[in-house]
């Protein structure tokens, strides 16, 4: 019924790993609704599988990984090569939570088109999805 | 709002529907295949598309509709916070238990006022997420009004198609009157809470009137089986004459669950079997017209605002149209009236209407016929040209 010009872009916020801080998840998921996105919240403790499947059955445009736990190197990586696997390379994957300046060079290099830290506002993160999710149909 | 801004698709999706048919049809094709080979990700584009109401969406459902109509769609319904994320969850796993593969589409409100919405029904659902035979899917309701989007009928109609044996549609958190979800299942469950309302909330017209079984949930609580008490006395007590688009005058059973823990889900399920088994005949086919007809009365509806579009020049309507605006509603409240007049148009329809319910026929079929019999207009596939 609605010209597709009017969709809302659709984004999966997911908690990777054994991480139960989820406040910034949360507050992350009400901001970009208030933006007007479409989030999926997918839950604490997720697989990098759980959250692909997720991601392939909802059809998001995007995926926002907030992880505090230190596991980052090991689980992004692995959830972005199990995108591309399953035919999902075109998904934006951004991360948030608490990621060291020194690994984003690597997690850019395994397919993070961004990494927000503490700081970020809700306006930074919606405009720079807005502006790289890529155009599907 | 974000959007596809002025992508070569979006335009070509709102002002020329029609243009790009070929391509779509074809692309449709291949989704269609893959989708019907068990392709998961080739589903769920099928489901967005269907969800963005796109000419791939039109030409995939013209081809899956004829393979429709075997699925078991069970509706579940009630107030936000009473339990029906976790009860959906509690009855996936009875049916995977019974090996039966299962669908959901899981239904949260839009924002009215950015368009934006959070969709947290999965949560409740995470343990299903590695089981190849569960396929969930959130849709945001997109300012359809009824307690679903506007498609999350033809989405169940994509899974049915598909090979899902079962279908649980979830609505949003209702109030008293969302009562769509009566059309879209073919067993409506309505989930309440202890201590939401004595006798006079169960004798208000609106939601419990659709219910074929009710359910208090949360039986842990105390008061539940009170609350299910009161509900049984004032739903049993009240006699229901048959009437059309109705499955039957019997009562709707009231059960106790705890979805949390299991209690009384297997008990659920058997009374909704048993509620399809009762529906069948007669019955089912009164539903089974009701649903074909709101299918066709929303595409009817589509189709009209596309050829008054086309007459007021696509640019300034399309571009005017908020996500919430009145061509998302419109369906609703048409929809919702549609169901209470069966008559409304010739007496032809009907007859198209019968052959939709049988999937002789898709409901884009009837409705270009329908509409060709009350306004003209050319051939029924280019009405834009």
């Amino acid at each position: 019924m609605r010209a597709m010009t009017d969709r809302p872009l659709k984004v999966l916020i997911a908690k990777p790993g054994l991480d139960g801080h989820d406040r910034g998840a949360k507050v992350l998921a009400r901001g970009l609704r208030d933006e007007g996105f479409e989030v999926v919240y997918s839950g604490l403790r997720q697989t990098p599988e759980m959250i692909v499947t997720a991601a392939l059955q909802e059809d998001v445009d995007i995926v926002g990984l907030s992880i505090l736990s230190g596991a980052h190197m090991t689980l992004l990586p692995r959830i972005c090569s199990l995108l591309r696997e399953r035919g999902m390379d075109d998904v934006l994957v951004a991360a948030g939570g608490i990621i060291p300046d020194d690994d984003v060079p690597a997690l850019k290099a395994a397919g993070i088109a961004a990494v927000f830290g503490p700081g970020t506002t809700i306006a930074q993160v919606a405009d720079f999805l807005r502006a790289n999710a890529r155009a599907r149909d | 709002m974000p959007g596809r801004g002025t992508s070569a698709t979006g335009v070509a999706d709102s002002r020329g529907p029609r243009r790009d048919e070929g391509t779509a049809g074809r692309r449709a094709d291949a989704l269609c295949d893959a989708a019907l080979a068990g392709d998961r990700h080739a589903l769920a584009r099928l489901l967005t598309a269907v969800e963005n109401r796109t000419p791939l969406a039109e030409a995939a459902l013209r081809r899956l509709y004829p393979r429709a109509g075997h699925a078991q769609l069970i509706g579940v319904t009630g107030p936000p916070g009473a339990g029906k994320s976790t009860l959906v969850a509690a009855l996936i796993a009875e049916l995977r238990r019974a090996g039966r593969p299962v669908a959901v589409v899981a239904v949260d409100p839009s924002s009215p006022i950015t368009g934006g919405a959070v969709l947290g029904d999965r949560v409740r659902m995470q343990a299903y997420t590695a089981d190849p035979d569960v396929f969930i899917r959130s849709m945001a309701s997109r300012g359809h009004a009824g307690g679903l989007s506007s498609a999350t009928s033809e989405a169940a109609a994509v899974f049915d198609a598909v090979g899902f044996d079962v279908v649980l549609i979830e609505t949003v958190g209702t109030g008293q009157s969302e009562v769509e979800v009566a059309a879209a299942a073919d067993t409506t469950v309505v989930v309440e809470a202890p201590e939401m309302g004595d006798e006079i909330q169960a004798i208000k017209a609106g939601l419990l009137e659709v219910a074929d079984i009710v359910v208090v949930n949360k039986g842990d609580r105390p008061g539940a089986h009170r609350t299910a008490g009161q509900l049984h006395a004032m739903l049993a007590d009240t006699p229901r004459e048959a009437r059309p688009g109705r499955p039957s005058p019997k009562h709707p059973e009231v059960l106790v669950t705890t979805a949390a823990s299991g209690a009384g889900v297997a008990e659920l399920l058997a009374a909704i079997d048993r509620h399809r088994s009762a529906a069948r005949g007669t019955d089912g086919e009164a539903s089974r017209l009701r649903r074909a007809e709101a299918q066709v009365w929303a595409v009817l509806v589509d189709r009209l605002h596309a050829r008054v579009r086309s007459l007021e020049g696509a640019e300034g309507a399309a571009a005017g149209n908020p996500a919430a605006g009145p061509t998302a509603a419109g369906p609703t409240a048409a929809s919702a009236a549609a169901a209470g007049s069966p008559a409304a148009g010739p007496a032809a329809a009907r007859e198209w209407l019968r052959s939709v319910a049988s999937h002789e026929l898709d409901p884009y079929a009837a409705a270009d016929a329908i509409l060709d019999q009350l306004i003209g207009g050319g051939p029924a596939p280019e009405p834009n040209t």
